[in-house]
């Protein structure tokens, strides 16, 4: 009964009309609503039309691309040894899974994101095709393959899956650094020296070694600012000052130049490691930041109702108030990840091969030379292509999270 | 904590919270003193190892070294602390600059991202888009070596003839003024006029508070200078300031004053790397007004530059202030990245010294300091702005 009488109101209440244009009258209003928006336009138009011309010719015919396609493994793993590839595409397999099981538990549905997502390996493939790669497009179409068997998985069996993704999420980062650097002299997963990673595997890895380890860091560092404890909140409020206060590049050389001064002299660290030391403890600060304005945004009634309950301080923190404050700051982490990525590039200053680093090893090679353009306009778009991707996932998740209008 | 009045003496100390805050802060600061004492001591040992001495006597030095560009007479035989100076000067500079680039900018680019006109707002996202997702020093190497390096060479140097200025892969060169016979008494007029401007914007301020209705201040004041100043130029005998045209002799600009591309990369990319993200400040603050206020304007008959200028601004710059001030301190530590092409600041010079004497802790730590000190006056400032904007809020 109240069925119907809901679906006649609905009939009957029409939805307000909307605005429609034709084509002209579209071009009217957002193009030349008054004079001055006339001339804007026309400029605006002259330069696209000058802009884009000329970069497509450039692109389609003065540019030597050769210097990119003849590099291409070169900038995408630096000197990682040939015949151990197939380790950085195992890596990568086991991460389409995960993300594919993990989008069967708790995404479900298919989305425009998941179409974008699955749409970049084939992307790649036909490039590869295109371009003429031997045999890649066949290892980049199993990343699709394996990512749609996870999310198959997940839909046929949630409840037994739902535990199995959560482990793997959180076992693959160890995995990972697992499979890439190996162990033992020889034989099967042979140790590759980390002065071997390079190009954008170690500009990745970088960034991830930098927020997972920066981020227990960094909530003990926000809980420590926010503590009743004086010598502890000083001495938070002074690390978190100082490293903020100073550039990152300055960090990374007292990391290459000093860090074996304050160290015994039998002890020795590798180059790459430092370079991560130094992204760790830079990005600790901006994190604990970042999770002291989450902490700031829990109302003081849910401190009072945990110690009402008698749960004691550790208890109050883990199950009451991280929780909360770690959500409601997801989006900004997201940022910061985002942030530290594109400052994984500074370690190109110290003498690390990263993406940039590489390249400028590629425009150092008397065969590429005054091929700038090529490879900057490359370099910048890997970058663009990850940062984007990441904050406009952020917005999504912003919006499914519901914490944007804070 | 009722447990705790009733019972005090039931509860032994181990258990006691009091104490237990006590002996955590303890431990804690204990733990970090044992840290700090492991390294120092690693780092003393390490370097007497090695025969380094700490110690700052060697900023007496020689620093033997030339510095390509320096806004004060420098020469190798001068000291080490003068080259620092030299470079922290060069930071100063081009992080000025690069401030006023990147708020002319930013505003310029936040505002058309709000623009009515389709066209004019995407362009402008694409813009923000492009730039808030590449690194600075990609960039920054991408502006240098495609832009400033492959500027035409001196001899057929772009020029934008009518302003004698000159685009070359030797450098920037802009006509400038050398200081005459009257310069100095030119700058005390200057000064007379500084004061007389204050004293206007005063008396107008005054009169604004008594009558209610604030004359234009920011016009009327800087009018007086400007004026002060003009009648100082034409009544000394001769012009305090000569024009110096820079001319090309040989392989070489001479003349004006010249600006590397070293530096011309840096503050280029610097203020556009830079205006990508307070364009985005500047639309947030502008959409935090809330669009009644802009209603309310208009009903009570205030013209679309009085609603910008008396109700949208004043309330948006609130919003914008915070970050933009986090921003302008960014572009200043970012301006270390100048060590990537070559121009002197303050952290390039550093490096240049550490490589030639080997004071790894005592550069670094300088340089520290020197970010250190700007980081802190910045968040003086923003202390200072903050209460003032809660005056006003009451």
């Amino acid at each position: 009964m109240t069925s119907t009488t809901l679906t006649t109101g609905k009939q009957e209440i029409l939805p307000p009309p909307t605005e429609r244009y034709t084509v002209l009258g579209w071009i009217r209003k957002n193009l030349f609503g008054s004079w001055f928006d006339g001339i804007l336009t026309i400029v605006g138009l002259a330069f696209i039309i000058y802009a884009g011309v000329g970069s497509l010719r450039w692109a389609f015919t003065s540019a030597r691309w050769s210097v990119i396609t003849d590099n291409f493994a070169l900038f995408m793993k630096g000197q990682y040894p040939l015949e151990q590839v197939w380790r950085l595409w195992v890596g990568l397999y086991l991460l389409a899974f995960v993300v594919g099981l993990l989008w069967g538990v708790f995404v479900r549905q298919r989305s425009f994101t998941a179409w974008v997502l699955l749409g970049a390996p084939v992307l790649f493939a036909l490039i590869v095709l295109i371009i003429g790669g031997s045999g890649g497009w066949l290892s980049l179409l199993l990343v699709d393959v394996l990512a749609v068997a996870g999310w198959a998985l997940a839909r046929w069996q949630p409840q037994r899956t739902r535990r199995a993704a959560i482990t793997l999420l959180i076992l693959y980062f160890p995995l990972l650094i697992l499979i890439i650097r190996g162990f033992g002299a020889e034989g099967f997963l042979s140790l590759v020296p980390t002065n071997l990673w390079g190009g954008l595997l170690l500009s990745l890895l970088i960034a991830v070694v930098g927020i997972v380890f920066s981020f227990p860091f960094g909530v003990l560092l926000a809980l420590g600012r926010q503590s009743q404890l004086r010598a502890v909140k000083t001495l938070c409020v002074i690390y978190i000052e100082f490293i903020r206060g100073v550039p990152l590049i300055t960090l990374l050389f007292m990391g290459q130049v000093m860090l074996p001064f304050f160290l015994p002299s039998n002890v020795v660290i590798d180059r790459v490691i430092r370079a991560m030391v130094a992204v760790i403890l830079f990005a600790a600060a901006y994190l604990a930041e970042n999770v002291r304005g989450g902490l700031q945004a829990i109302p003081k009634g849910q401190y009072e109702a945990a110690d009402a309950i008698g749960l004691n301080g550790f208890q109050k923190m883990t199950y009451i108030i991280l929780p909360q404050a770690l959500r409601a700051v997801i989006p900004v982490l997201v940022g910061q990840f985002i942030g530290l990525f594109k400052d994984t590039s500074l370690v190109a200053l110290v003498g690390l091969l990263d993406l940039l680093g590489i390249a400028r090893g590629v425009l150092a090679n008397p065969n590429y030379i005054g091929r700038q353009i090529e490879v900057y306009v490359f370099v910048a778009l890997v970058y663009w292509v990850f940062s984007y991707s990441m904050s406009y996932g952020s917005r999504r998740l912003e919006v499914a999270l519901g914490v944007g209008e804070r | 904590m009722a447990q705790r009045t009733t019972e005090q003496h039931a509860v032994p100390f181990w258990r006691d919270e009091r104490y237990l805050q006590l002996l955590g802060q303890l431990a804690v600061v204990l733990a970090v003193a044992a840290l700090f004492y492991y390294l120092i001591n690693n780092l003393i040992h390490g370097l007497a190892a090695q025969g380094i001495q700490l110690g700052f006597r060697f900023l007496r030095l020689t620093a033997g070294f030339d510095i390509g560009e320096s806004l004060i007479e420098y020469s190798r035989s001068d000291t080490v602390l003068r080259a620092l100076y030299v470079g922290f000067l060069n930071t100063l500079l081009v992080a000025f600059l690069g401030i006023i680039f990147a708020t002319i900018l930013g505003i310029v680019v936040g505002v058309a991202r709000l623009s009515k006109n389709w066209l004019i707002n995407k362009i402008a996202a694409v813009y923000v888009e492009f730039l808030r997702n590449i690194p600075l020093l990609v960039f920054l190497f991408f502006v240098y070596t495609v832009i400033f390096l492959k500027l035409p060479r001196t001899d057929n140097a772009l020029s934008i003839s009518f302003l004698k200025i000159y685009f070359s892969n030797r450098g920037i060169f802009i006509p400038w003024g050398i200081p005459g016979e009257t310069f100095g008494s030119w700058l005390v007029i200057l000064l007379v006029g500084l004061i007389l401007a204050i004293v206007v914007g005063l008396i107008l301020y005054r009169q604004g508070q008594r009558t209610g209705r604030m004359p234009l201040i920011g016009f009327w004041a800087p009018l007086t200078f400007v004026v002060v100043g003009l009648i100082g130029w034409i009544a000394l005998p001769s012009a305090p300031l000569i024009k110096d045209v820079p001319v090309l002799q040989g392989r070489n600009f001479v003349g004006g004053r010249g600006f590397s591309p070293e530096f011309g990369a840096m503050l280029f990319s610097l203020a556009v790397y830079t205006s990508a993200f307070i364009a985005e400040i500047v639309r947030a603050g502008i959409l935090a007004v809330s669009k009644g206020q802009r209603e309310a304007a208009t009903a009570l008959g205030l013209s679309p530059f009085l609603t910008l200028r008396l109700v949208i601004f004043p309330q948006a710059l609130r919003v914008i202030v915070p970050p933009l001030t986090s921003q302008y301190l960014n572009l200043t530590k970012n301006s270390s990245l100048a060590v990537a092409v070559g121009y002197p600041d303050v952290f390039a010079v550093a490096n240049t010294i550490l490589n030639q004497t080997g004071r790894a802790v005592e550069m670094i730590g300088i340089t520290m300091i020197v970010y250190l000190t700007f980081s802190l006056l910045t968040s003086l400032f923003m202390n200072w702005y903050n209460a003032r904007i809660r005056l006003v809020e009451r």
